[in-house]
């Protein structure tokens, strides 16, 4: 017989959370009487939940990635550069774009597996480098353009008769988490959060532990490289773009339940964090709070959900009555 | 990896996130109109109403009154002083230019703009610049070096204009003539301290302009790039008392840190909060276009706008016939230090306070200012079409 499909541990939580913000949306904002509403939150949204699914890959196998806000600076500014607002320059550069990505994912986990850094350090490292390497090249002001097609992805919407107008980054962000999710209930996906849970017995079992870690950070670095093409698209060139977004994809996966330090937690449950702050912040804009107050909101969040999952389990164990194992 | 190690490293990366972040640590003014209605501290009556006055007063140029003299070369009620002890006829100057940064497109603008002004000057013969990445310990150390290197002249665009002063004065009393432009020092011993008429003024601007293109009653949203940069912080707060004295409801005071995609989401959100909004004010155009943008994606039309003079925002303006206004803080104010050295070092006399015009683009005027073939960042009020090398070095 197969197991009855069941939630993660702690996909329960993230999920009552953001059907109450949802919910608390429709009240505080009339905006929210119709889907409308709820795809422009989704359209604003979606830069971090693709985010907030590379990021799960790293923390689900026990590491973090912090280079993915200034590797979302780096590729805006890298591609009005390149498309100089010219349509013919698009699709090149957006598959040079996700090389890039590519590229920085495997140096972070070249580093982290064959050279023993944990990949806090190198991962701060490599947000500190491309920083760098964007001041110095653009001198902290980014010059071209973007060309109206490459802004498609991210501003345009789709035709589809019964929603209206679907925005491409909807579609996009529904993609990366339908397959994500495909992605973790394979054999791999399972091993990669085995990994993050004791990776002794994962080589001991003949898992490839190097291989494993490598592709989350490949992974991370390549969906941060689709949330820059969304965001670029979303809002043209800006030097400050990617400013913080690494703590807020952390803030969006520990939310959904993750625990940092991996083994433990579901990408759904990831995205669903992503989700859920993006509409806390807006159900904070329209109840009038000062945006200002989103860095202290985030890191309320980030304590208090980690302090959860550390003393949550054992919570739960206490409330949950013996379960008599089948013989 | 165990559950000590992540609890350390989150540690840490709270903490990078507090050092980082360019949040204020103060609650800002929350999105009402009623803190909106209290007076900023940074408001100063009496400069207030200074810049008011430079607003309508003529230009003058210094050598005749008939008006051939070019905006950056005019001055407002100037107060001139001698420059006698410093000439140094026969040319063959040493100009030495300490610059706080060039880390944002305005800034770029403004220092090519400098560098095809030095070359119009065959008496110049050497350029010296030290760029500070705006550091103020990096700026005090160029300084320092840049005395030891014999320059005829000193300019100098502060950092920041407290820490500055001490290097400034050390500069001074080297003899050699010190010119100080953009932000001020507080000292008076430069030669000259060369400004456009300032943020009161700049802020001013934009907010009359709603004050007559919004209905009594409508909903005006303001965008700040960061609090406490008292240029910014002034023209905030000549709006907000604008404003407060006005019928239009300030609905949201909003800070965007300059992103282009943050500020875009607060637009988005206060459309869909407050219905519609009927003005948008900015204390700075860089995200003006991702806010027009904003209106357009939610399908709204777009109200009244305040921008600034860069290419992106006029071309929008023109494309989407908007009702807007660019109050400009001109880049060709970087062309007057090096008229300023020149005039020094020849035994003219200068303004004490060069106080240059600062128009804006209205309506009217904005076909002169749009110029397609020009990068979408660039500052139209750069006075440099006339300039031998334009385009190409602006590109």
């Amino acid at each position: 017989m197969r197991a009855r499909p069941r939630l993660a541990d702690g996909t329960g939580p993230v999920l009552v959370v953001l059907l109450v913000l949802l919910v608390a949306l429709a009240f505080a904002g009339p905006a929210y009487a119709e889907p409308s509403g709820y795809l422009a939150l989704l359209k604003r949204a979606a830069p971090l939940v693709v985010l907030a699914v590379g990021q799960y890959f790293v923390i689900a196998s026990g590491g973090f990635d912090l280079s993915v806000g200034s590797l979302v600076t780096a590729e805006v500014v890298v591609a009005a550069r390149l498309v100089d607002g010219d349509d013919a320059n698009t699709w090149w550069v957006i598959a040079s774009l996700l090389g890039c990505g590519l590229l920085v994912g495997l140096v972070n986990g070249l580093i982290t597996t064959k050279l023993l850094v944990p990949s806090f350090i190198v991962t701060l490292g490599m947000l500190l480098v491309l920083d760098g390497a964007v001041f110095l090249w653009s001198g902290g002001a980014p010059r071209g353009a973007l060309s109206p097609s490459f802004r498609v992805l991210g501003r345009g919407s789709a035709d589809v008769g019964v929603l209206g107008q679907v925005p491409w980054s909807v579609v996009v962000l529904l993609v990366v988490v339908v397959a994500a999710a495909w992605f973790m209930r394979s054999g791999t996906g399972r091993m990669l959060l085995a990994v993050g849970d004791n990776e002794n017995v994962v080589r001991l079992a003949g898992g490839r532990v190097d291989r494993l870690r490598l592709l989350a950070f490949v992974l991370s670095a390549l969906l941060a490289s689709v949330a820059a093409i969304l965001l670029a698209g979303f809002a043209g060139v800006s030097a400050q773009v990617g400013e913080g977004l690494e703590f807020r994809a952390i803030t969006a996966v520990v939310l959904g339940g993750v625990l940092l330090g991996g083994g433990r937690g579901s990408v759904v449950a990831a995205a669903a964090g992503a989700l859920s702050l993006e509409a806390l912040f807006s159900l904070l804009n329209l109840l009038g709070v000062s945006g200002a107050l989103e860095s202290a909101v985030q890191g309320v969040i980030i304590i208090a959900a980690v302090a959860y999952a550390a003393h949550g389990a054992g919570l739960r164990r206490m409330l949950r009555r013996p379960v008599p194992h089948p013989a | 990896m165990n559950r000590k190690w992540s609890a350390a490293a989150l540690a840490g990366a709270l903490t990078l996130a507090g050092c980082s972040s360019d949040l204020p640590s103060a609650p800002a003014p929350g999105g009402t109109s009623e803190s909106a209605k209290t007076k900023s501290e940074f408001f100063d009556e009496t400069e207030f109403e200074r810049q008011r006055r430079f607003r309508v007063a003529k230009a003058v140029g210094l050598d005749s009154q008939d008006g051939a003299a070019k905006p950056w070369e005019q001055a407002l009620e100037p107060q001139l002083v001698d420059t006698a002890k410093y000439a140094k006829p026969g040319g063959g100057y040493h100009l030495c230019f300490s610059n706080a940064s060039v880390d944002n497109p305005w800034r770029q603008v403004g220092f090519k703009t400098m560098k095809e002004e030095v070359k119009l000057h065959p008496e110049i013969t050497n350029f010296t610049v030290l760029d500070a990445e705006a550091k103020d310990d990096k700026q005090i150390s160029d300084i320092q070096s840049l005395a030891s290197q014999g320059c005829s002249a000193l300019i100098v665009s502060p950092n920041t204009t407290a820490t500055l002063t001490p290097a400034v004065e050390a500069a001074c009393a080297t003899g050699v003539p010190v010119i100080v432009f953009d932000r001020g020092v507080k000292t008076s011993c430069p030669v000259t301290f060369i400004h456009p008429i300032g943020g009161f003024a700049f802020g001013a601007d934009g907010a009359e302009f709603l004050e007559d293109e919004v209905k009594p009653g409508g909903k005006v949203l303001a965008l700040r790039i960061l609090p406490g940069v008292d240029v910014l912080e002034q023209r905030w707060a000549a709006a907000n008392e604008i404003f407060s004295g006005s019928q239009v409801k300030v609905v949201g005071v909003e800070f965007t840190n300059g992103d282009a995609a943050k500020t875009k989401s607060i637009v988005n959100e206060y459309i869909q909060r407050e219905g519609k909004i009927d003005g948008v004010w900015m204390d700075a155009g860089a995200t003006a276009v991702a806010a027009v943008e904003a209106f357009q994606d939610a399908g709204a039309a777009i109200p009244p706008f305040v921008g600034e003079d860069q290419q992106d925002f006029l071309r929008m303006w023109a494309d989407e016939k908007m009702t807007a206004i660019a109050p400009t803080y001109p880049t060709y104010q970087w062309r007057t230090p090096i008229i300023a050295a020149l005039r020094v070092l020849g035994g003219k006399q200068v303004p004490r306070e060069w106080v240059l015009p600062q128009p804006k683009v209205t309506q009217d005027t904005l076909g002169d200012f749009i110029k397609q073939d020009m990068p979408p960042l660039h500052y139209a009020m750069c006075g440099c079409e006339a300039m031998p090398g334009y385009p190409a070095p602006w590109k």
